[in-house]
Formats: structure tokens, sequence, C-alpha cells
């Protein structure tokens, strides 16, 4: 018995050995789910860049008060197309005329930091790196292209913040192969950000797109805390009872 | 059913609940199920660690009945988009997670539920394996087990539907067309399941019906008739050998212990354990790594654009890699057709398990080499092609990649061989029928020892 | 095997309390399934206040808005209208509105805000009977098929009960309190918001 345990326990490890990581790599997201200003931030950044094209229609503009923000506060500065603040957060655009217009209708967004995760990382690290990997590619209907999401339908909308990327090849010897490296340079004095300040506004947004995917997440943790406490409890209750019990077996 | 006559009916002492027992008892067999199915069933005392599954399952399935009821009051089965562009059914699943109150939970707790069911149900039946719980005269209830395991596996799949996602849209795309391999009857057939040309409207609707309605009746009642069978026969233990052979005078056997108050207290303890690692999951991993809720499922289904990797939920991936094993075509029939044979008999074979093992003892403790070489080799083929069905076809294991000419020809490396996923997972599938196939024969040559007259502790 | 009948105190102890602990478990886990019965953020949304626009509102004339799906009737009465509420008075089951439903500002004879606008009836169209909505009988007398004694109202088409045009029931009728009056304030001569009455609460 003993050494069939032991034999499925090298089992189930030996597939987790084999997730040799492949595929792209991603810039580690920072994490901002406790930093309430940073989350307003988020918002802000995600009415006045996103919200013009891609709904949130999972979200209703109220639920931006779990965020810290008064009633006024987001009556005044976030509500742009409605004025009622149980609605949805969506968009004026049909999907019908968005589709005419841009080729693709904008995907809603309120899930997307979930989506967005793989193997390769969270949903925000994606995200996180998606939204500073826009380089300018004339090439392209949009004259925009992105390093992760290749021939992305989207432009770069925070470009007046970031500024203008260009992508350079760069060759190299590596054991005597040619290797190509792609690199993202910035063309200086583009953007109205230091690149220290896009990112971490960039951070801001992305925090913000993981809190609307999943409002709930922190509550849902501090109550996971006492569930298992109160399961530890129940346990000890339940071993004693066991052990009472089964004294008559034994 | 548990027979009405063989107890003795109650008896009140005069107090007014006792009294209202008696009138019942009088009217329905209460007295008689209750002793027949608790207090008074003699399961073996020697039960360990793998006998704690067959009540977890029971649990998960009652989890998953009550969560099902609650998100069924607030999800809708529309595939149409709504005003702004999104399908209604995926729509609704963001109403619950963000708009009903405490919505969150449930769908976690549903979709937490259907993974934990395959895990506690595959514990469960490889305990089977492990005692040969499945011999005589325990066939019946095994062949009950292999129902409820495909009754749960076309549960698992029309509730993936339901969220209306890239995955549930491809995933169920895929698997409804494996029918179209049938010979002669395969296209109208696959197209009579859809109700529709692709997997459209028509399909989400009727899965809904048969995931909320038709299947948990029948899976309710094969849960009832597994239970039953059982305690018609008594369990089987560790040991493999049948406690009622030594009984005493009353007819009760000397290894027995009544179910309740012994087996209850216990699988309480095994419940809050369960629940635990339950909880965990649901309120710190929801998700489960991509593997419990796919991460390509928060995408709305788009009929237009499949996703560029398919993989079934990890639970049917083993029977997935069976599936896709099949390359070959046979005797004019396309691979594609062996490849559903391959996979649906994975699951049928095992109802022949009763017929196919003839060794002299049950349990593993007294069986000889062979059967522990073997069963051992055949969890880990499991577990493999089970890994190799998440992973894309052309997969090499430990990031290998077989080098190439500048030609754009392979160079031979027997690694290549090696590490390639889909010859291991076409080796494995072999393997897999390979040792139910031959069973008959290794499970006789194969040494034993003599088994106890009692059961032990070990 | 243990002696059915003999049953310690430490393993009856314990069975209490592990079935204590158990039992606040399954109640503390029956919360959410109960709540999620509740209504959601999208039904507290549609509940939410609103406005009507009443400049245009004839006198005599009645207009029905939305209020959390119900119809919220808009009436605004004319002097002879107001002047019907008096007689009937010795009619009505509750005059002063003492068992109904309506905001402290409106608990007076007209049921409307009086230092406002006495002649503007906001109310929720539902018989508080079972739930039906009374139609208007506003034409005193028999011509609406009503009693020649009658003063103007409402009636009830499900079980007949009759109101009166400040939505008082009359008396030996089904219905058992006058029509709800919904909270409601002007946020300007011809605007009516309802489902709110003073700012932010």
């Amino acid at each position: 018995m003993r050494n069939l345990k032991t034999l499925l326990a090298a089992l189930l490890i030996a597939p987790a050995l084999a997730l040799a990581s492949e595929g792209v790599h991603l810039d580690r997201a920072p994490d901002v789910s406790g930093d309430k200003a940073a989350l307003q931030n988020g918002a802000k950044l995600f009415v006045n860049y996103c919200l013009s094209c891609h709904g949130a229609s999972a979200l209703r503009y109220n639920r931006l008060l779990d965020l810290g923000l008064t009633e006024q506060q987001v009556i005044d500065n976030l509500m742009f197309t409605t004025d009622r603040i149980g609605d949805q957060m969506t968009v004026a655009l049909r999907p019908a005329d968005a589709k005419k217009w841009f080729g693709v209708v904008p995907p809603d967004l309120s899930i997307i930091a979930r989506a967005r995760a793989s193997a390769d990382g969270s949903g925000a690290d994606w995200l996180y790196t998606y939204l500073r990997s826009f380089y300018r590619d004339e090439t392209r209907p949009t004259g925009w292209n992105n390093v992760i999401f290749p021939n992305v339908g989207m432009p770069h909308i925070l470009f007046e913040l970031q500024g203008e990327q260009v992508l350079k090849t760069e060759k190299s010897q590596h054991d005597g192969k040619e290797v190509e490296e792609h690199k993202l340079a910035l063309t200086p004095n583009t953007g109205s950000l230091s690149a220290e300040e896009y990112d971490k506004q960039v951070a801001d947004l992305v925090g913000f797109l993981v809190w609307m995917s999943d409002p709930e997440a922190g509550f849902r943790k501090q109550l996971g805390v006492g569930v298992l406490l109160f399961l530890a409890v129940l346990f000890v209750f339940a071993y004693a009872l066991k052990k009472e019990f089964w004294k008559d077996v034994h | 059913m548990a027979s009405n006559s063989n107890y003795e009916k109650f008896k009140s002492n005069g107090s007014l609940v006792q009294n209202v027992l008696e009138w019942v008892d009088a009217r329905f067999p209460l007295t008689s199920l209750w002793k027949a199915h608790l207090s008074e069933y003699y399961a073996p005392k020697n039960f360990n660690f793998w006998y704690y599954f067959g009540s977890l399952a029971l649990l998960v399935l009652v989890m998953q009945v009550v969560t099902g009821i609650f998100l069924a009051m607030n999800y809708k089965p529309d595939a149409s988009l709504n005003a702004v562009g999104v399908p209604v059914a995926f729509a609704s699943l963001n109403y619950i997670t963000h708009d009903v109150s405490w919505g969150w939970l449930i769908r976690n707790m549903h979709s937490t539920g259907a993974s934990a069911f395959f895990i506690v149900v595959y514990l469960h039946m490889f305990r089977g394996m492990l005692y040969g719980s499945y011999r005589k005269p325990r066939e019946l209830i095994w062949i009950f087990g292999v129902l409820i395991f495909l009754c749960l596996m076309a549960e698992a799949f029309m509730g993936y539907l339901l969220p209306w996602g890239q995955m549930s849209l491809w995933g169920a795309q895929v698997i409804v067309n494996l029918f179209s391999a049938i010979p002669l009857v395969g296209d109208p057939l696959s197209i009579w399941i859809r109700g529709d040309f692709v997997v459209g409207d028509a399909t989400l609707n009727r899965f809904f019906a048969f995931h909320v309605v038709a299947v948990p009746l029948v899976l309710i009642g094969l849960v009832a008739a597994h239970v039953l069978a059982l305690h018609e026969v008594g369990s089987n233990n560790p040991d493999g050998i049948e406690i009622k052979k030594v009984v005493d005078e009353k007819g009760i056997p000397l290894d027995g212990i009544p179910f309740h108050p012994y087996y209850t207290v216990k699988d309480i303890v095994g419940v809050t354990v369960f629940l635990a690692l339950f909880s965990f999951v649901v309120f710190f991993w929801p998700e489960g790594g991509g593997y419990f809720l796919e991460y390509n499922n928060f995408f709305q289904a788009d009929p237009m654009k499949t996703p560029p990797h398919i993989a079934p939920v990890w639970y049917f991936t083993p029977f997935y890699s069976m599936l896709r094993a099949m390359v070959w075509n046979f005797f004019w029939l396309p691979a594609k057709f062996w490849g559903v044979v391959a996979m649906g008999g994975g699951v049928v074979i095992l109802a022949f398990l009763p017929w196919l093992d003839r060794s002299p003892v049950r349990s593993i403790r007294y069986r000889g080499p062979i059967y522990k070489t073997l069963l051992a080799i055949f969890v880990f083929t499991f577990l493999v092609l089970g890994f190799l069905g998440t992973k894309v076809p052309g997969y090499y294991f430990f990031g290998y990649t077989p080098a190439t000419n500048p030609d754009g020809s392979v160079i031979f490396n027997p690694l290549n061989y090696l590490l390639s996923g889909d010859l291991i997972a076409q080796v494995f599938t072999v393997y897999y029928f390979a040792f139910f196939i031959t069973m008959p024969w290794w499970s006789r040559v194969d040494s034993y020892k003599t088994e106890p007259e009692r059961v032990t502790w070990k | 095997m243990s002696d059915q009948g003999k049953m310690d105190c430490g393993r009856r102890r314990l069975i209490v309390a592990t079935s204590a602990v158990g039992g606040a478990g399954v109640l503390a886990a029956a919360v959410p399934f109960v709540s999620s019965m509740l209504p959601s953020e999208r039904a507290k949304a549609a509940g939410a206040p609103v406005e009507a626009d009443i400049s245009k509102l004839e006198s005599g004339q009645m207009m029905t808005v939305e209020w959390r799906g119900k119809p919220v009737w808009i009436i605004n009465r004319t002097p002879e209208m107001l002047a019907s509420l008096k007689l009937v008075e010795g009619d009505l089951a509750d005059a002063p509105s003492e068992k109904s439903i309506q905001p402290d500002y409106c608990k007076n004879e007209t049921r409307s805000l009086a230092s406002k606008k006495p002649e503007i009836l906001v109310v929720v169209g539902i018989c508080t009977h079972l739930g039906c909505s009374p139609s208007s009988k506003f034409k005193p007398g028999a011509e609406e098929g009503m009693t020649a004694d009658w003063k103007g109202g409402f009636l009830c088409p499900c079980h007949g009960s009759t109101f009166d045009l400040s939505g008082r029931v009359f008396k030996n009728k089904p219905a058992p309190t006058n029509l709800d009056i919904p909270p409601h304030r002007y946020l300007s001569d011809t605007r009516i918001l309802i489902g709110e009455d003073t700012q932010g609460a």
C-alpha cells in the first residue's frame, strides 16, 4: 500500500515537470488590488480611454462605489453615457455599427482579465504587456501593431500618454548561429509621460480590469479564510466524535 | 426494495414525537429503511482511506443538484446577442457573478463541483480496482457504477455548453461531430443531436433541458440502484473477503459494524476534510489553474472564430487522447470512426471487468506481482493520457523540439520518438486496452497469497 | 460492539457539540442560497427613482409612469374633484389614512404634497386587495356604469373595490387599505421624482 501511494505521488508530479514553458514572455503586472487610489485611477482611465468603444456590461456604475468613490464623484467624473447610476457600463455604439466601422465589434471587457489568463501568465500580465507593446506599423490600416497580439484591430489608444514605439530587429551571434531579436524602442519626446509614469498608469488600468472581472474577489478571499477556520473547528469536533465511537471497534 | 416486513414496527412510549413516529411507521417503512440501510447495515470494520469516496460522491451529487437549481433561477439558455452584442446565455453568467447576491459563490461551487465529482468518482473507481469490488456477487453494482460514470460524462459535457463561451461552443462542435463518424447514419445523427447544422441556439436549449432535467433524473435513479444493489450483497473491504462467512449466533458478521453510527461519524470527518479542500478551490483558486474553468471560456462564443487550442476539460482528456490516438484507417472505415470507437470503448470496457478478472483473490493485498506491476503502469498511462489530452497534437515532452535540416527535413534522433506525445498516446492507448483484454490470461497465471479468514488492519 | 442502551456522558456531549457546530455550518451555508433569491442589482437598478414631467398634464387628466415595475398614476385633480373628497368622507373605511402606506407628508385629505401642489395625486395604481390595477371612473354619477351617487374615483375590476379621488377605499369593500402613495418630491415646478423624497436618501 505504502509503495503504491508513493508511486502515485510520483506519477502526479511527473506531468508537472513536463510543463516546460513555451510561448510568449509576459511582463509581470504589479498587484494593485489593495490600492483603492490606483483602482480609482484605473476606473478613470477605463472610462476615458476604453469605454468609448468597449463596454463592460457586467458592471453597473454604482459598483464603483466599492472602490471608495462617492455617488456624486461617480456621477460627475465617470458617467458620460447615462444619468442613472444603476445602469450598466455599456457603450452607446451599436454592435452592428461597430462592425461596419472597425470590421470587428470591440469585445465587451467585463471579464477580459479572466479570459486573457494562460499558462504564460495571469490575465493581468497579458494586459499589462499588451498595453505596453504597441508599435508603429504603417502596413496596418490603423498604423499600429502589437508584439503580443499581431495584427491587432485596435489602434494605440494610449498613444498620447506613452508616445510612439518602433520595433527594432537586432541580429546577434549565438553559438555560431545568427539570432534575430525584436526589441521595442520608444521614440523620445512623443508621449506626455515618462516610461515609468506610463507603466504606472497601465498598471492602474489593468488593476481596474482585474477588479472588474471579479469584483467580489477581495471579499471572496476573506470569507474563504473564515470558512476554512470554521471547517478546522468542525474537524476537531468530528474527529473527537469519531475517536469516541470507534473505541468500541478497536 | 428493502424488505418491508423483516423489522418490527416502531412502538411509541407515549410521547407526542414517538406517537407521530409510530403513526408514520405503520404506514411507511421508516424503521425498516433506517435499519436496513443505516443502523443495521453491517459494513466491514476495516474500511480505509479509499472508502471515503463513495459517500463523498453522494455529497457532491447533492451539492451539484442544489447549486444547479439556484443557478437555473438566473441562467438563460439563449444564444442570441443582446443589445450590446453579448450572447444572452453568456451575459446571464456575468449577471449571476456580478448582479445576483452571492451568485459568484454558487457559480464557483457548481463549476468546482463538476471537477470534484470526477476526482471523487475516479478515486472511487480506482478503489474498486484495488480491492476487486467488482467481483462476484457485486457485478451489478459495478455495472450501475459504469452507467453512472457515463451519465456523469453526458451531464458534464452538456453542462459545459451552457456558459456559451468559446470552449463551450467549439468543444461541443467537435464532440457532436464525432457522431458523424458512425457509418451511414453519422451525418443525419449529428444534425439531429444539434437540431441545426452547427451548434446553435437549438443545441443550447436542448442541452439545457437534458442537463437540468433528464440526465439528473437518470443519474439519481442509477445512484439509488447502485446503493440498493450494494446493500443487497454487502460491502467489500480492503481484504476482499466476505465478512458474511463468519457470523455470530444472531447472524451478524463478526467483522461487521453498523454503518450508523460508526461510518456516519467517520464519513463526517472525511466530509470535513473534503470540504476544506473544496472550499480552498472555491474561494482561492476557482479557475483551478485553467483546468477547472478554462480561460478561453471567458471569451463569449464566436461561431466565426475557433480558438487556437481546443482541449476538453481535464476529466475527459484520457479518453480524448484515445480518440486522437487513432490515426489509421482499418477495414475501409476512416480513422475518425475508430477514434470514436476507442473513446467509447475506453469507458464501456470497464463494464466487462467483473468477467475479465480471473484471479482467485479479490484484493491487491493478496494478488501477485503481475497485477501490481500492470495496475501501476495502468495508472501511469491513464494519467499521461490525461495530460496529453490537454496538449496540442505534435506535443513533445520537456519542451523538446526535433532538430531539422536546412531544407526542413527532420534529423533522425531517437528522442523524436521517445518524447513524442502523439506516439506515447498511441502506445498508452494500446496498453489501456491490452490491460483489459489480456486480463483473463494474466490474472489467472499471476501468483497470489492466501486470504485471511478474518479482516485485518493495515 | 456498543451497548445500545448505555450512552455515556462524554459521548452525548460530543454528539451535541458536533451537531451544533455542523448545524451552524449548514445554516450559514444556506444564507447565500436564500439571499440569492432577493432582488439582484439589476432589479434594484430597475427600482431606482423615476422622473415624470407633468408640464403637459391638464387639469382633470391622469398619466401613468412605471416605477419598480408597477404603474404609478399622476392625477391633476380639478377643484370639483378636490371638493368631492370632503363629500365622501363618511363612506370611507379609513378617511384619515391611518392604516395605509404613504409618506408622512401625504397623510392628509388630498394625500398629496399639500404645501406644494395639493391637486397633484401621485399614487401606486395597484389595488391593496390582490394586486390588480383599478380603472379610473372620474365622471360623477352613473355615466361610467357606477351608482347614481358616485362622486368620482377608481373601481378595481377584479373584486369591485372602489376608491375615491385620493385613492382612499370605500367601506365594506375587499381592499383592506387605501392605495399606496410612493415617496416623491418636486425637482422643479413640472418635474416629479418618484421613489425618493429627500436628497441622497
